[in-house]
């Protein structure tokens, strides 16, 4: 039932994030939908990605976002009509893709071997010990990487920002 | 509780070459600030490389593979080549571009050091065990290349080509996600070895769920390698990138890609070989096809060879369809062959870029050999080669793919991509005809410089020894591979 409504909620929210006209609209929508994909964080016993989750995501991306929006005069985009006559057949591919999914989904008849962080181990020590614990040992190489992607993230900001047009 | 995992500084060593590369590229931002003249800081990014190659080569004797960050990194032969390909890209890339990023006005320290991070990435991909390091080593060759692709704000179709490479980049890493979603929800794991002992175990070789997360990751990887139908964004990347970007990844990204595909399929998903084949090869077909026959239609060079280079990903491919492990070595080989020929051609089309000409269009090449018959005559070769005329290079690699096509009975795949070899020729053919039996409309001036002469001298000279003694070559990616 949870699950229901929160994958319903997350759906429509998609829909309202994408189709709103006005941008700062669209950028509200998508703290909701934000806050719903940490209720669904919650529903799966992972309290410190839902925590993450707000922080991140909804204090901190999002306020980005609407930064950029009052920095850039949008006025005149939202006259504009921001899709050509092509949702339909997107709309059907969606539906395919979204039928091919689903029957696959349900032929899901083996349940892999759980792994050593079950539900009862992580309570036990608490998800966020657990998830410091894996980071920082097993997982330590993808972590230093995704370092360095944020490096590139920001070297490509400023090489592509700073310069000017000349 | 005991997650009963150490790290040890043994688990330091493979990744040496990986750890210098990005040092190398630190190294080069802070020099980007002291250093006013950008040749240097352009050596020194060679200079990085060699050293990484170097790291490489010592680490290249040692005949066990190597399994460190608990199974997340492979040091094997298979790595070390492709890694080898990585090197010679950049330290190539770096040469032809010095000049030309002057003439384009966009010589910036960062250049240098986005090449070695995107040339990071590929080496973390060939390296993956696991398929998150193998997702982040993909996003951040990726990301690397989305900001080399935009480097010349001034000019629309760089910005075209950097937002276009970005989007359906995004949208092929969705899909990449979804398959290592599928395939992590159904076998319950993300590392590679351990994904082929499920698959077995859990007797799920023939699941819709693993078919769907093969698919994916398939489709995924045909974005980077530009399979048609998933190639939308190549041309026009190409075309809009500044040229020396365009040669560094219509080699380096493709080359990845297939390591990966090659790592994944092979290792990963081995048992379920006559499932992926039979996805693999109407995707060949098509590549083949399509990239041959659109590039007779074009008039820029730099969208020729985007169309040129899908053809080729659709040749490789026929080594990976065969599935063995001398398909996967003639695929190697073709692509080590590819970056030689492919880099010389980009050279050349690098050399006719001046101040205030654009010298892209096939139209520009018209009676190229009156003025400067050496540049033609580099030009003839690289193009023979392309085309796959014997005794070039290109002939060599593209004889090795098809005889392991045949060889596992997909004759007809042969053929077919026989014949539409013998249609890509008339593209190639085409600009040595405009260069030699054509007067010129206007003189053209090259423009020229030391390194960029070496890189042409090399892939030159590698072009004709590899076509005429293959087995140099042949040999080192069979040592490597089947070790």
């Amino acid at each position: 039932m949870f699950f229901a409504y929160f994958a319903g909620m997350l759906t429509v929210l998609s829909v309202l994030v994408v189709t709103r006209r006005n941008p700062v609209h669209s950028v509200l929508w998508m703290l909701v939908l934000f806050v719903h994909i940490a209720g669904l964080y919650l529903f799966l016993n992972a309290e410190f990605m839902a925590a993450i989750q707000i922080i991140v995501y909804a204090g901190a991306i999002l306020v980005l976002f609407l930064f950029v929006i009052m920095l850039l005069d949008l006025k005149k985009d939202e006259s504009v009509r921001k899709f050509q006559n092509q949702w339909f057949l997107g709309l059907v591919i969606g539906l395919i893709f979204m039928v091919v999914l689903v029957s696959t989904a349900s032929k899901i008849t083996v349940i892999p071997p759980l792994g050593e962080y079950s539900v009862d181990a992580i309570k036990s020590e608490g998800s966020m010990m657990t998830i410091g614990k894996i980071l920082y040992t097993e997982y330590l190489l993808p972590f230093e990487i995704a370092s360095l992607l944020l490096l590139v993230a920001i070297i490509g900001a400023v090489v592509l920002a700073k310069r000017r047009i000349e | 509780m005991d997650t009963g995992f150490s790290i040890s500084l043994l688990d330091i060593r493979p990744i040496v070459p990986e750890i210098t590369m990005v040092c190398a590229g630190l190294i080069l931002l802070l020099l980007d600030l002291v250093v006013r003249k950008k040749e240097v800081v352009a050596f020194v990014g060679i200079v990085g490389a060699i050293v990484a190659l170097y790291g490489t080569f010592k680490l290249y004797g040692l005949s066990e593979p190597q399994i460190a960050f608990s199974n997340m990194f492979i040091l094997d032969g298979y790595a070390n080549f492709f890694k080898l390909i990585f090197y010679l890209n950049v330290i190539m890339t770096i040469g032809i571009s010095v000049k030309y990023m002057k003439v384009e006005k966009a010589s910036y320290g960062e250049y240098y050091a986005l090449l070695l991070f995107s040339t990071t990435g590929m080496m973390i991909m060939a390296s993956a065990g696991d398929l998150i390091v193998l997702y982040l080593g993909l996003e951040l060759m990726a990301l690397s290349t989305y900001i080399l692709a935009g480097l010349l704000r001034g000019q629309t179709r760089s910005n075209e080509a950097a937002l276009k490479y970005f989007f359906l980049g995004a949208f092929s890493s969705a899909f990449l996600l979804y398959g290592i979603a599928l395939t992590y929800g159904i076998t319950g794991t993300t590392n590679i070895s351990d994904i082929a002992v499920s698959l077995l175990t859990l007797d799920i070789v023939g699941n819709p769920v693993t078919m769907l997360g093969i698919i994916f990751i398939i489709v995924a990887f045909g974005f980077k390698i530009a399979l048609i139908p998933f190639h939308m964004w190549a041309p026009d990347v190409y075309e809009g990138a500044p040229t020396s970007v365009t040669a560094f990844m219509s080699v380096g990204p493709k080359a990845a890609g297939f390591a990966v595909l090659g790592r994944v399929l092979f290792d990963a998903f081995g048992v379920m070989q006559v499932q992926w084949v039979s996805i693999l090869i109407p995707l060949a077909v098509l590549t083949m096809a399509g990239g041959s026959i659109i590039a007779l239609a074009q008039t820029n060079i730099k969208r020729m060879l985007a169309y040129s280079s899908i053809a080729h990903a659709g040749y490789m491919l026929l080594g990976i369809i065969a599935g063995t492990s001398i398909g996967l070595t003639s695929t190697v080989n073709y692509l080590m062959i590819y970056l030689f020929m492919n880099m010389g051609a980009f050279a050349i089309v690098i050399m006719m870029r001046r101040e205030g000409f654009q010298g892209e269009n096939i139209e520009d090449y018209m009676g190229l050999a009156k003025d400067h018959p050496l540049a033609s005559a580099l030009m003839l070769v690289f193009m023979f080669s392309l085309a796959g005329i014997p005794p070039t290079a290109g002939f060599i690699g593209k004889f090795y793919v098809f005889m392991a096509a045949i060889h596992e009975g997909y004759t007809y795949l042969a053929i077919i991509a026989v014949v539409f070899s013998a249609v890509s020729a008339f593209f190639y053919l085409r600009i040595v005809v405009y260069m030699y039996m054509k007067d010129p409309k206007e003189s053209v001036t090259l423009t020229t410089s030391p390194s960029l002469s070496i890189v042409l001298a090399v892939t030159a000279m590698m072009v004709l020894i590899l076509g005429i003694f293959p087995s140099i070559l042949l040999n080192l990616v069979r040592y490597s591979i089947l070790g």
